[in-house]
């Protein structure tokens, strides 16, 4: 495995600062390339610590109607593979240290080709990969190829994943560890923060990496909420959502989409640095 | 593709859940402890022979096995060739051959505590069979279908709900039967500690394509020992209509290691696959990765999955069961297809020679047989799964006759 990444100077830099990051998840090409690029390109100003992308996919199994149809609007407009990792590209001309995570299904990745798509997603500048139906027990097909060519993996707990499993789901795990606080598809329920507090504490007790904590987040009294007790706070749905009700009555983007995206993150990143946390814990 | 025959066809799959390079166990971490959990419970079931025993007994007096291996004597005299026979699978309870799994399926969710049953249907006979065994036992179920699917089988849609089954259209994608069976896996993530998932084709991740199988086989054992009594011999050609593939699986697979078996699986080649509006994955997808499993997919070039286009909501899929895929890899089985108007007219000629109406997903089957039985010898035995009877069919073979009714 190579060195450290920018996820792992990201996390130890705001570990030092007592605070927890703020990962903050839209889909690749929604509504248009254009309009993500602006939305993408104007996330490190409004206090996103660590960018997701998601890469479209036509049967995302583990999500909800949100990013489905987010998912649908940008392969409308002909997104692909190639134009995600574009858009990696066009941002990291201008930052070249917020870390960014591509999030997806396996399908694209395999017809792309598995060497090829870690070859040119590590040259785009992507930082790690987290690629929901790839379990530990498939890790053969692109987590250990993706790990020896520099890149974190980034693995998705849940609350299935008892104590018996979480060694498994660990090992081969970098960068951070990406819980799941609810049982369901991504934008449903809401996590309760007792729970979630709990079960990071748990997951703290079988790994040393930083552990973020997603599904379900919408307001910045969650995401501050959730900033106490876990390392970073996932934001997906609710962003999806802002761009879906900020698009025009045929669906098309305005000025308004990226700055209401933009908005919502400022307001969840006051609430994720309201929270101080211990620097030695 | 091709890879170095295999001493035996009928020991995968491996401890991955693979069958070649197809098969596997992709789904998310929420699912992966579910899915260990099943593997268990079911290798402690094959391994308690009170679960064999139960299941024998439900199989005889409720499913109505063994189906009748039945000669078609006036279709065979029409193609004046091989001596044809149908296994029949329409006379099951339900109407189908869905319910040997569906039964095996449902005595294990039992056996595992599980209460609430949830599936997803196509044509809609996996869900009625679902919605029936349920009724039965006294378990909540809840059946997921494309809502294109809903209108045009809307009989069967009727029947769930008078066996008290929840009945969820399902409006994402392309609202046939792969995106029901995205919304099962929903369901089934959000509600993991009570609830089954009742997969009703080969397909899915490990253990479902063996499980579904191994239920299936009792079609491939009876029609061994059936023929057997019958003439003596093996039978020397199988054909069967695939979508997922279970039906032909199930007459397949104990008949995988008698290699003077030809073997013939007929996917629905809808409007004809030069084009592009069609269910067959084979002739016209390549590997990838869905609903669990690699296997044969239609997709575009981007890894995006395609719609598949059938006249058949059952065979309207676009994968085939990963052990299907290897069949096809090691080239054990053949895989035909066959279009909408070719079923259409193997319909028609089944209802007026043999009186029976079959299921347009085995019209696809007959198709094939009207086309390979005259070329072969009168004392070539070849075996046709019918394994749906038509009644849910006949408005939309109204529609496609033009016939209003």
């Amino acid at each position: 495995m190579s060195g450290a990444t920018r996820i792992d100077h990201r996390f130890a830099a705001l570990r030092a600062d007592g605070r927890a990051a703020l990962v903050t998840f839209v889909t690749a090409g929604d509504p248009d390339y254009a309009t993500s690029l602006e939305i993408i390109k104007g996330l490190p100003a409004a206090g996103a610590d660590v960018i997701e992308i998601g890469m479209p996919f036509t049967d995302p199994m583990a999500d909800g109607p949100a990013i489905q149809a987010s998912s649908l609007r940008a392969l409308g407009k002909g997104h692909d593979t190639n134009k995600t990792l574009q858009l990696v590209r066009e941002f990291r001309a201008e930052d070249n240290d917020t870390p960014i995570v591509l999030m997806g299904y396996y399908n694209p990745i395999y017809i792309y080709g598995v060497e090829r798509f870690l070859s040119d997603a590590k040259a785009a500048g992507v930082d790690g990969l987290i690629v929901v139906d790839l379990p530990p027990e498939e890790d053969d097909e692109l987590c250990v190829p993706a790990l020896n060519s520099g890149l974190n993996f980034i693995r998705l707990a849940t609350p299935t994943t008892d104590d018996h499993r979480l060694p498994r789901v660990l090992t081969n795990t970098s960068g951070f560890v990406y819980y799941v606080s609810v049982l369901g598809i991504t934008g449903t329920k809401s996590p309760d923060i007792s729970t979630v507090t709990e079960a990071v504490a748990r997951i703290k007790r079988h790994t040393d990496l930083p552990v973020a904590v997603g599904f379900g987040v919408k307001t910045a009294d969650q995401a501050a909420g959730i900033a106490s007790g876990a390392d970073g706070v996932v934001v997906g749905s609710a962003l999806v959502n802002a761009v879906r009700d900020n698009l025009d009555d045929a669906g098309v983007a305005g000025p308004a989409t990226s700055a209401a995206v933009l908005a919502l993150v400022r307001q969840l990143a006051g609430g994720v640095k309201s929270v101080t946390r211990s620097a030695a814990e | 593709m091709n890879v170095n025959p295999p001493n035996s066809y009928r020991v995968g799959p491996d401890e991955h859940g693979r069958y070649g390079i197809h098969g596997g166990r992709f789904v998310a971490e929420t699912l992966m402890p579910l899915i260990l959990e099943l593997e268990q419970a079911y290798k402690d079931a094959q391994a308690d022979p009170s679960f064999q025993a139960e299941m024998d007994t439900f199989l005889e007096h409720y499913v109505g096995r063994p189906s009748p291996l039945y000669y078609a004597e006036r279709l065979t005299e029409h193609l004046s060739g091989a001596k044809v026979y149908f296994k029949r699978d329409e006379l099951n309870h339900t109407g189908a051959h869905k319910i040997n799994n569906v039964m095996g399926q449902i005595l294990l969710a039992r056996r595992m505590g599980k209460t609430r049953i949830i599936a997803e249907t196509g044509a809609g006979q996996h869900g009625v069979a679902t919605a029936t065994v349920c009724a039965r036992f006294g378990l909540k179920c809840i059946v997921y279908m494309g809502d294109v699917d809903v209108e045009r089988q809307k009989p069967n849609v009727f029947r769930m709900k008078l066996l008290g089954a929840e009945v969820i259209p399902v409006s994402s994608g392309s609202r046939t039967l792969k995106d029901a069976l995205n919304e099962a896996l929903r369901d089934w993530v959000a509600n993991v500690e009570d609830t089954f998932y009742c997969i009703g084709t080969v397909a899915g991740p490990h253990p479902y394509p063996e499980m579904v199988r191994d239920f299936q086989s009792i079609i491939g054992k009876e029609t061994k020992r059936q023929m057997h009594s019958r003439e003596g011999r093996l039978p020397d050609s199988l054909v069967a209509a695939i979508g997922g593939g279970s039906n032909a699986m199930g007459l397949f697979h104990p008949f995988l290691d008698d290699k003077e078996v030809e073997i013939y699986g007929v996917e629905a080649a809808g409007r004809g696959i030069d084009t592009g509006l069609h269910a067959a994955s084979i002739s016209g997808g390549r590997p990838g990765i869905l609903h669990g499993n690699r296997t044969y997919l239609l997709m575009n070039d981007d890894g995006q999955i395609t719609e598949a286009h059938s006249i058949s909501a059952g065979l309207d899929y676009p994968g085939i069961g990963p052990e299907h895929a290897w069949l096809n890899d090691v080239g054990r089985v053949n895989y035909l297809s066959a279009t909408d108007q070719e079923a259409l007219d193997a319909f028609q000629l089944c209802c007026e020679l043999e009186g029976i109406i079959p299921a347009l997903e085995p019209s696809h089957a007959l198709a094939k047989v009207v086309e390979l039985a005259p070329d072969r010898p009168k004392d070539h035995l070849m075996v046709m799964n019918m394994c749906g009877r038509g009644d849910k069919d006949i408005f939309a073979v109204a529609e496609h006759l033009g016939v209003e009714l």
